[in-house]
């Protein structure tokens, strides 16, 4: 498996949800291990706990494997999510309450054309947050971070975020026709 | 009838990244399961986390690490497939459930005088949430912040200054706020309000009760 494209990853994360395929682990273990640990630093953490806890993550990215959806986040966005519960948990010790689940039971297979336009969007995502001004990227950063209080966020992120927004709207809705 | 009053981007970015206070989170979890616009909106905030945790400054793990990680999925057995959850009967959402213990049955009231009635909820000490029951047709009392005041409206409606808030709005009150939501005639009106700072009542005997009722 070479490459880096977001659909890669999705490929390899969806062998691990329909085969429980350890080389594919492997590959994506080798590609976010380092940077939920990296990640995990920069948040405060230090090498040791870091590295425990990127462990934790990616066990935990095997056992949820069932709940990725690749119609609604990326593998990068999804692997972030757990990342950043563990964080709230280990390093800050505070709950996590949770938005409810959408509660529609055993996934429909999600359209391939939504999958891959959410894949676009993504990468098209990174490339505008890599072309911001360095100043506005770096209070991104660290905002996610977590070095960044919700009053010192900007209001004004500079990101086009109305396509993604929509791409996952439409996901949404689709999933709660599908439930009706 | 349609949501009207929407989370913030700013706070849709912090709870994301997951920095809010934990009452704020619950607020903000509990109108996200209410409202698939900002359920959206907080996908895409989520989105440009993954996009920083790519580009993350990488650090190295030790050469055992990938073993390591593979017993811990061998010891732990998989995961369950949750069942299908239920479509929701009652009135608050999973998230607000788990810290009530329960439906709005569950909830340990209090009385704060005027017929209002209102529970903490149990959270980390850097903001506190609680749920608020104002009988219809009465008033809040008038009351200002030193911080940030998120209400999120779970039955009923409330109006304030000039803003009518129906169930599934939210109002994301500041400083500068100095309000007194009146709930509507008709149905009771049940809210989920959380605060980063004590609220400062402007009359003297709510003042004077403040620190008994941990507000």
């Amino acid at each position: 498996m070479t490459g880096s494209t977001e659909e890669n990853w999705a490929e390899l994360m969806l062998r691990v949800r329909d085969l429980q395929d350890e080389a594919a682990f492997a590959a994506l273990f080798e590609h976010f291990a380092p940077r939920i640990k990296g990640f995990l630093m920069r948040s405060g953490s230090t090498g040791a706990l870091a590295e425990e806890v990127a462990q934790d993550v990616m066990a935990t990215v095997w056992h949820k494997a069932h709940l990725f959806d690749p119609a609604r986040a990326s593998v990068a966005t999804w692997v972030f999510t757990i990342a950043r519960n563990r964080r709230i948990d280990a390093l800050r010790k505070q709950r996590r309450p949770e938005p409810e689940d959408l509660g529609w039971g055993p996934e429909p297979e999600p359209d391939q054309a939504d999958v891959m336009e959410l894949q676009q969007e993504t990468e098209r995502l990174a490339e505008a947050i890599a072309q911001l001004p360095p100043k506005q990227r770096e209070l991104i950063q660290r905002a996610y971070f977590g070095e960044l209080s919700h009053s010192e966020i900007a209001a004004e992120t500079g990101l086009p975020l109305g396509t993604i927004k929509s791409r996952i709207r439409l996901a949404l809705d689709r999933l709660r026709q599908a439930m009706s | 009838m349609p949501i009207r009053h929407h989370l913030s981007d700013q706070l849709l970015m912090a709870y994301a990244a997951g920095t809010l206070p934990e009452a704020f989170s619950l607020v903000v979890a509990t109108h996200v399961s209410l409202c698939d616009e900002c359920r959206a909106r907080l996908g895409a905030f989520e989105a440009v986390g993954g996009a920083v945790l790519e580009e993350a400054p990488e650090a190295a793990v030790s050469s055992g690490s990938l073993a390591v990680t593979m017993q811990m999925i061998r010891n732990r057995g998989k995961d369950p497939i949750p069942a299908p959850r239920p479509v929701r009967q009652g009135l608050f959402p999973a998230p607000l459930r788990d810290y009530v213990g329960g439906d709005v049955e569950a909830v340990n009231w209090r009385s704060i005088g005027g017929g209002v009635r209102q529970a903490i909820l149990p959270t980390a000490r850097d903001a506190s949430v609680r749920l608020l029951f104002i009988p219809a047709g009465h008033a809040v009392p008038d009351h200002g912040h030193s911080g940030m005041e998120l209400t999120q409206v779970l039955q009923g409606a409330f109006r304030d200054e000039d803003e009518r808030f129906g169930p599934g709005d939210i109002e994301i009150a500041t400083e500068e706020t100095n309000h007194t939501p009146v709930a509507e005639a008709g149905l009771d009106c049940i809210c989920l309000a959380a605060t980063d700072a004590p609220l400062r009542f402007n009359a003297l005997i709510p003042r004077m009760a403040q620190p008994f009722l941990r507000i």
